[in-house]
């Protein structure tokens, strides 16, 4: 067995008396999509942020890209290769769309303290940027002021910044958050076109994505993980409708 | 109107007072337009903090008050022909002006590193507090170094020398300051559009971004007040050549909230905005002052004007709506 | 070192410590309920000397006097917050040091426009000046004894009223929750011109009592702002324990440094080099004190925000 992109062992994160990761375990196997769902207040934006690198666990180890990044802090992480996307977008509204990719690609290479040749004029990081605006389509709109973008375009545009890092697994936090139907279908299948490059981690509450995408399913509640399985597994599980997904026609 | 062709006719504007004054043989206005020069300077560095950084920096007086002591000390050292330091190794005064320049940005660079690690440890009001406390220190300190004048201050007798001019010259000292303050411009011009500016303006917008890419905000952070230090300083130098004279005052808080003061009323993050607020900030200390003793209550007033309802301050009331940078 | 001199020395740093309070704490919950950094609470502190030494010049009474600074100061503070400040709240941080900066200048130069530059003198009444033989043996003005009092008195009441009033806990609720409190239908407005006008209060009494040993005149609430600024860096923004606790700190800090730093470095130093270089690290003690707190508590020892 190929050994998990990245694997959680036993993580723990109380805040006072509320334990809000209760033990957890997971991991993300090469080429998979792995869903994390659970009902509100679950945990999952404490136990997103603790796997990407904001929240530093009370027990527990996080390995990723073959080394253990429990101590590690986001930036570290993310220069090892774990790409993420934000609940809530997290972009420079007053750079424009190519420029906020250009931050990726420029993450990626770690060529910050550069002081002298425009950054926009590297053939390289802008090429890299372009190639991610390409896939997700938001080409048409590099010369934008991000500000100006739609919700969904947004959302996009995330998912691009992410790429750009060129990254060995994704963590991407309810990409398909206020999208309509339609930007749904559309990040639906891009994501299912996204597996082959690298691991998907993904946090959604949109069930048609989730059970349409994801290879295995983990549930979430009061911080612990009830059930991992496949989508089958996941939806006949008695301790899982009866926790979350409520009483359904089998 | 673009904003490039306001920094031209800024900067332009500038040169042209100056030399049409040495014409008209009125040195007094050329040493205006000097010190509006080396007050642009000051907050060309402060803005790079507060502008691209996003950060306020109440106590930038700091690096301006090290880099005039930097020259301070060792032109008085000079002057008086005895040394700074004889052991463990010999340091003597210098009256000449690219030395100075060099001691004082080091000088600066240093103390904003310092200033800088303990304060972006904050953030918000803390670090306003802290800055503004960090100033305030160094202008105790300096008042209770006997030394150096202590709060009278210290004064140095003939203006510093740079090789191939006469700096007592106004317009040749004027000619120095503006050529320095457009060198720096460029600078931070370049850097601005470079991968730094993009990273640091990004900090500014969004750190959580800028670290989930794989950089630091922190050192970002520090690097642009490192720098922003520095030229600072660098002007503190030349103001102390200005007036061939050192005090306490350069570290105080007014001296902090007229820095700020002007690069506000100029336009905060616009490359030229300093020179546009250090230009209005001296006119209206000459004519306003001319008028009424007090005319730092109409300051007070024009300032609450424009944060209340002229938000961008002079070129943003001027400069077209900028698309977004290429 | 004696102890008799150790002794008042800790005096002393106890009276300036609870005049930094009384600053400081108005500002942090200005700070904690509004989100408002103040800059013009120096002014404030100004307004209030100088009415007291207007109403004492005139009437001769000190007690007028006081009660003229806290009117003085709690009405400017109002007629600011209604005019300025409440348009501010919204803003970002950068807005608002802008705007009580400017605030700073009108005041000052308008005090300076009334009052001319030279200083007033606010004159310790009789009745409350010359020594006090204290346990022990010391002497101690009583007039700053009574300033410490004060000061603990004030700190009691305000700890009652933000522990056990009514408008205490919108203040506390305030604090915690700013949008909060005005969906569950608390008359804002009032509450923060109340709370600006408190803290308003408080700066003019403290500026009044330390006219009385000190001089009144134009600039000199900001050097007190300041060190207020470096008790809210301690103590922690949104914390009146905080701003306490942090006062207490930088007036003893302040006070025995100045004292002893200069005689501690002439334990092995000559005298002269001892005093200049005593006195120049004293001046940057609670500076030290307060970049030692950033190292290990960014926020502050007890802070909320």
């Amino acid at each position: 067995m190929t050994e998990p992109v990245l694997s959680v062992r036993g993580l723990g994160k109380s805040f006072g008396a509320l334990k809000a990761t209760d033990g957890v375990s997971l991991d993300l196997r090469p080429g998979e999509i792995h869903a994390l769902i659970g009902p509100n207040g679950a945990g999952k934006s404490t136990l997103i942020g603790q796997i990407a690198g904001g929240i530093r666990p009370d027990r527990g180890e996080i390995r990723f890209a073959g080394r253990d990044v429990t101590g590690l802090g986001t930036a570290a992480r993310a220069r090892l290769g774990l790409g993420r996307t934000f609940q809530i977008s997290a972009l420079a509204m007053e750079h424009s769309v190519l420029q906020n990719v250009v931050l990726g690609a420029l993450g990626a290479r770690g060529r910050a303290m550069r002081f002298w040749r425009p950054v926009m004029g590297d053939a390289i990081l802008v090429k890299a940027a372009e190639d991610a605006l390409e896939r997700v389509g938001l080409s048409d709109h590099a010369a934008m002021r991000t500000a100006e973008l739609s919700h969904g375009q947004r959302r996009q545009l995330e998912v691009a910044v992410a790429l750009a890092l060129k990254p060995g697994a994704f963590l991407m936090d309810e990409p398909m958050a206020g999208l309509g139907a339609e930007g749904s279908l559309r990040m639906t299948a891009f994501l299912d076109g996204l597996r082959a490059e690298a691991p998907i981690l993904l946090v959604e509450h949109d069930m048609d994505a989730v059970f349409a995408l994801a290879d295995r399913i983990s549930v979430l509640v009061y911080g612990r993980i009830i059930a991992t399985g496949t989508a089958e597994e996941i939806r006949a599980s008695r301790e899982v409708r009866e926790a979350y997904l409520g009483e359904e026609d089998a | 109107m673009r904003e490039r062709h306001i920094n031209a006719i800024l900067l332009g504007g500038l040169l042209l007072t100056a030399l049409a004054a040495w014409g008209l043989d009125q040195p007094f206005t050329i040493t205006l337009a000097t010190k509006v020069a080396i007050l642009a300077l000051a907050g060309v560095g402060l803005n790079i903090t507060l502008g691209l950084g996003g950060m306020i920096s109440l106590g930038h007086a700091a690096f301006f008050g090290i880099g005039g002591y930097a020259m301070g000390i060792l032109a008085s050292h000079a002057q008086s022909y005895t040394p700074l330091m004889e052991a463990p190794f010999l340091i003597e005064g210098t009256k000449s002006m690219p030395v100075i320049w060099l001691v004082a940005v080091a000088a600066s660079a240093l103390a904003a590193l310092v200033i800088g690690a303990l304060s972006l440890r904050t953030t918000g009001a803390y670090f306003i507090m802290v800055t503004l406390a960090f100033g305030q220190m160094l202008y105790y300190f300096a008042i209770s170094w006997p030394a150096y004048g202590g709060e009278d201050g210290l004064s140095i007798y003939v203006r510093n020398g740079f090789p191939g001019l006469n700096t007592l010259d106004p317009i040749q000292f004027f000619g120095l300051c503006f050529v320095l303050l457009c060198l720096v411009l460029l600078f931070v011009a370049r850097f601005s559009r470079a991968p730094f500016g993009l990273a640091l303006t990004a900090a500014r917008q969004v750190p959580a971004r800028v670290e989930a890419v794989g950089l630091s905000p922190y050192r970002l952070q520090l690097a642009a007040f490192v720098l922003s230090g520095a030229i600072t300083g660098l002007a503190g130098a030349l103001f102390a050549d200005l007036n061939r004279f050192v005090s306490p005052a350069m570290f105080s808080w007014q001296t902090s909230g007229e820095i700020m003061v002007f690069v506000i009323l100029g336009g905060v993050a616009r490359l030229c905005g300093p020179v546009a607020g250090a230009a209005l900030f001296i006119l209206l200390e000459h004519w306003l002052g001319a008028l009424s003793e007090f005319w730092h209550i109409y300051l007070g007033a024009l300032l609450l004007i424009v944060v209340l309802f002229a938000r961008g301050g002079l070129i943003g009331q001027i400069a077209a709506k900028e698309a977004a940078h290429d | 070192m004696s102890s008799l001199l150790l002794f008042e020395q800790v005096l002393n740093g106890l009276q300036l410590g609870v005049m930094l309070f009384l600053m400081a704490a108005g500002l942090t919950l200005i700070f904690g309920v509004m989100g408002l950094i103040n800059l013009a609470h120096g002014s404030l502190y100004m307004v209030g000397a100088f009415a007291a030494a207007a109403v004492a010049a005139a009437t001769g009474s000190f007690l007028l006097a006081l009660a003229a600074s806290l009117a003085a100061a709690a009405a400017a503070g109002a007629v600011i917050e209604l005019g300025v400040i409440r348009r501010l709240y919204d803003r970002d941080h950068l807005d608002q040091v802008l705007a009580t900066f400017a605030l700073i200048l009108i005041f000052s130069e308008g005090t300076r426009w009334i009052f001319g530059s030279f200083p007033l003198f606010l004159d310790v009444p009789d009745y409350l000046s010359g020594p006090v033989t204290l346990p022990g043996g010391i002497q101690y003005p009583l007039y700053r004894l009574v300033i410490i009092l004060a000061g603990l008195v004030v700190a009691a009441g305000l700890f009652l009223l933000i522990g056990r009033t009514r408008i205490g806990i919108q203040i506390r609720a305030g604090e915690a929750d700013r949008e909060m409190i005005a969906a569950l239908g608390i008359d804002i407005t009032r509450l923060y011109t109340l709370v600006f006008a408190l803290g308003a209060a408080l700066a003019g009494l403290a500026g009044a009592l330390v006219g009385a040993i000190q001089s009144v005149q134009v600039g000199m609430g900001e050097p007190v702002l300041i060190l207020a600024f470096v008790v809210i860096v301690i103590g922690g923004i949104g914390s009146v324990k905080g701003a306490f606790i942090g006062a207490l700190l930088v007036g003893l800090t302040d006070t025995l440094g100045r004292s002893f730093l200069p005689g501690l470095f002439g334990l092995f130093m000559e005298p002269a080099a001892a005093t200049t270089v005593g006195s120049a690290l004293a001046s940057m003690a609670i500076y030290i004190l307060m970049a030692g707190v950033l190292l290990f508590r960014p926020r502050g020892l007890f802070g909320v925000a």
